[in-house]
């Protein structure tokens, strides 16, 4: 899960760690009166999206005055900002945050994430900070410093020394870095983030340390037991649909092509949008009913795929322990509630498979039935292809 | 003789008597496995029964190893909880812990498999020292040996005895392959769902190499999705050590980047885990690309009869 940079910044501050003040606004009396809150003489104005990029897209803003903050403020909030991120639909803007501006000398790259092949949490850090780490990666690799972190002990003294004397800097700023890193470690295991990014962490002319900008992302199956940052999540950022399919437990991920799936298991969800692609057809969706589906989310599912102008549904079943029957129940019910007028091809397998295959016979429903993967396939990119012709003519 | 697990197998179930485990524990009762108890903290005491057999269930691992000399065992535990219960099979000296449990926080699982080092696998054991432990998933279908031994959450009835290997990340996608071996009149010798966790106890390279030393497995269908680089990883090391017919398929040829697809570890990031990365890889490798997951089974018999 991802949180706005001002909830980021508040879930630090809580932790100890420098961020600038800062106020979030949703409208323009909410931005006036943030600016009396903050000292001035210079104002940052930043668009608030659930996306990377916002300075090059014109999401970030610098005001010298009040009045140009109230002016940004109008122009900002309800414009839709298109970043190297967003992609070319880009994403509308309804929060900003206003914070004061920061002395900068320097800036550095910060992050932290879990290391599947370790399994233990890294650190990277490089001094070209405010820039794109992945540029920098490509073009740079050696001013990328990375440390292993093992999360038996967490981050070490001597990690932090070995940091603070690549990046280079005062005695000062050494004590300072030992200082952010240390909390900045404690607040990611703390709060069981997946990745945590500060681009840029500025030193001040005084060697202070200060996140300027924070980008946090939480392991999904660890928010049982944070129960605060749950509340963070801005259903607005995510697709209508996939919110929908959250509510029912529903694994759902919106695509651009036009075959809905109907599929149980991950690895087979995904094996069916490139089996659709494969016979030359576009997937609109990855959807993985999961091992329990009763005909409730199986319904669920399929109002989903219709809400999303599908032009043909293709349903893909493994039946292991979840039985063929109870799909098959589940379609049926789905088809004649939703009075479905969009061809429906059914691929079944396993348990009770021709107790299924009965049931879709004698609906009276027009399914058309698949022997294989490969056929259900093929008949679902014919179904697609047909709808859409008709649809033109 | 398949790998890792065969008729002297002794399991006990972890959370027996939740929903899940009790309806998986008469499952593999009835499949033949050698189910000798089961453990839920606070039930001890009590009998599981079913289809005329009855096992004891035990308040802690230490006991039910004590009392029936078990050497594996599931676990059916809720997410907030499993890491813990992986933790305690391995301090009771069990040998192979198998997790079916989805959704165990990562911070969990990087502590579990910490403190499983202190408890090295059997290979890597030395003698004299206390049985090694193997950790099969998390989120994962389990491991099965057919007409011998079912541990976890697959249709046994899929199944055939026979001689190819079959090691994946994704559960379905395991039976559409098991499908099509038995559908061709082709037996498996054993079937291991390593899990869709970004952080797992086996993988890809582990079964492999179970796989090449066991002289009951002519051929392996390999399984494996977007995200992460346990599919290069394998690759480099298929090349120097792994001499049997292999096909491979790679789920999420489609995936847009980005997202999640399901299970935790399916996400391509910054660039870094596509398909096309690990198809690349393991095409290098010699490993025979099943180009559809329709031809799964059907690409490894091509390969095997390339090589007669």
């Amino acid at each position: 899960m991802n949180v706005h940079e001002y909830q980021a910044k508040q879930l630090l501050r809580e932790h100890g760690i420098p961020v600038p003040n800062g106020v979030p606004v949703f409208n323009v009396d909410d931005a006036r009166r943030a600016c009396d809150a903050l000292p001035g003489p210079i104002w940052v104005v930043k668009a608030q999206i659930h996306a990377g990029g916002r300075g090059k897209g014109g999401g970030v803003k610098l005001a010298r005055s009040k009045a140009e903050v109230e002016e940004l403020a109008k122009k900002m909030l309800g414009m839709t900002l298109v970043t190297e991120q967003t992609g070319p639909a880009g994403k509308l803007v309804n929060r900003l945050y206003i914070e004061e501006g920061v002395d900068i000398r320097r800036e550095i790259y910060l992050a932290m994430l879990v290391d599947r092949v370790s399994s233990g949490i890294t650190l990277m850090v490089s001094s070209e900070g405010g820039v794109n780490i992945e540029e920098t990666a490509h073009d740079h690799p050696e001013k990328i410093i990375r440390i292993a972190v093992n999360p038996s002990v967490g981050l070490q003294a001597f990690q932090v020394r070995e940091v603070a004397k690549k990046l280079g800097g005062s005695a000062v700023f050494a004590r300072n870095l030992a200082d952010f890193l240390g909390k900045f470690y404690k607040a990611f295991v703390a709060m069981d983030c997946s990745m945590a990014e500060i681009n840029p962490l500025v030193v001040t002319g005084d060697d202070r340390i200060i996140a300027l900008d924070a980008k946090l992302n939480f392991d999904g199956n660890a928010l049982y037991r944070h129960p605060t940052i749950q509340a963070l999540r801005d259903i607005t950022e995510e697709a209508p649909s996939e919110v929908q399919a959250s509510k029912f437990d529903l694994s759902y991920v919106k695509l651009d092509g036009d075959i809905g799936c109907l599929v149980n298991g991950a690895g087979l969800a995904m094996a069916t949008m490139d089996i659709l692609n494969y016979a030359g057809g576009h997937p609109a969706n990855f959807l993985d009913v999961g091992g329990s589906a009763t005909t409730e989310r199986v319904t669920e599912a399929f109002k989903i795929l219709v809400a999303d102008q599908v032009k043909a549904i293709f349903v893909n079943i493994f039946g292991g322990i979840m039985k063929c029957d109870t799909i098959a129940n589940g379609i049926v019910t789905a088809a004649r509630t939703l009075d479905l007028s969009i061809p429906i091809v059914v691929r079944m397998e396993g348990t009770n498979v021709e107790l299924g295959k009965k049931i879709l016979a004698e609906s009276g429903l027009a399914i058309m039935a698949a022997d294989t993967m490969a056929d259900g396939a093929v008949k679902a990119v014919a179904a697609a292809a047909q709808a859409a012709t008709a649809t033109k003519s | 003789m398949a790998i890792w697990v065969d008729k002297n197998t002794k399991l006990i179930v972890q959370g027996i008597t939740g929903s899940a485990g009790t309806f998986h524990a008469q499952q593999m009762i009835d499949y033949g496995t050698n189910l000798v108890g089961g453990v839920t903290p606070g039930k001890g005491g009590q009998t599981f029964a079913h289809n005329g057999k009855g096992v004891p269930v035990f308040d802690t691992m230490a006991e039910a190893v004590a009392a029936t000399g078990a050497n594996a065992s599931v676990i059916y535990v809720p997410p907030a909880f499993a890491a813990d219960s992986i933790m305690e099979a391995a301090a009771a000296g069990i040998a192979l812990v198998v997790t079916i449990t989805e959704g165990i926080p990562v911070m969990d699982m990087m502590r579990a498999k910490i403190f499983l080092k202190d408890f090295p696998t059997a290979e890597g054991s030395h003698p004299g020292l206390r049985a090694g432990t193997r950790l099969i998933g998390p989120n994962c279908p389990g491991i099965i040996t057919p007409g011998a031994c079912k541990i976890g959450i697959m249709p046994g009835h899929i199944h055939k005895e026979g001689r190819i290997g079959v090691v994946s990340r994704s559960g379905t996608l395991t039976y559409e392959a098991v499908g099509q071996l038995t559908a061709l009149g082709i037996g498996q010798s054993t079937c291991v769902g390593i899990g869709g966790d970004p952080i797992n106890g086996t993988n890809f390279i582990d079964v492999l190499a179970a796989f090449q030393a066991d002289p009951d497995t002519d051929g392996v269908i390999m399984i494996g999705e977007i995200g992460g680089q346990a599919e290069e990883d394998a690759a480099t090391w298929i090349r120097a050590h792994f001499t049997k017919p292999l096909a491979a398929f790679i789920a999420g040829q489609t995936a847009p980047p980005g997202k999640r697809m399901g299970h935790a570890g399916a996400i391509i990031s910054g660039g870094k885990g596509t398909a096309a990365a690990k198809i690349a890889a393991l095409t290098e490798a010699g490993v025979a690309i099943c180009p559809s997951p329709a031809e799964l089974a059907k690409t490894l018999v091509a390969r095997m009869q390339q090589r007669v």
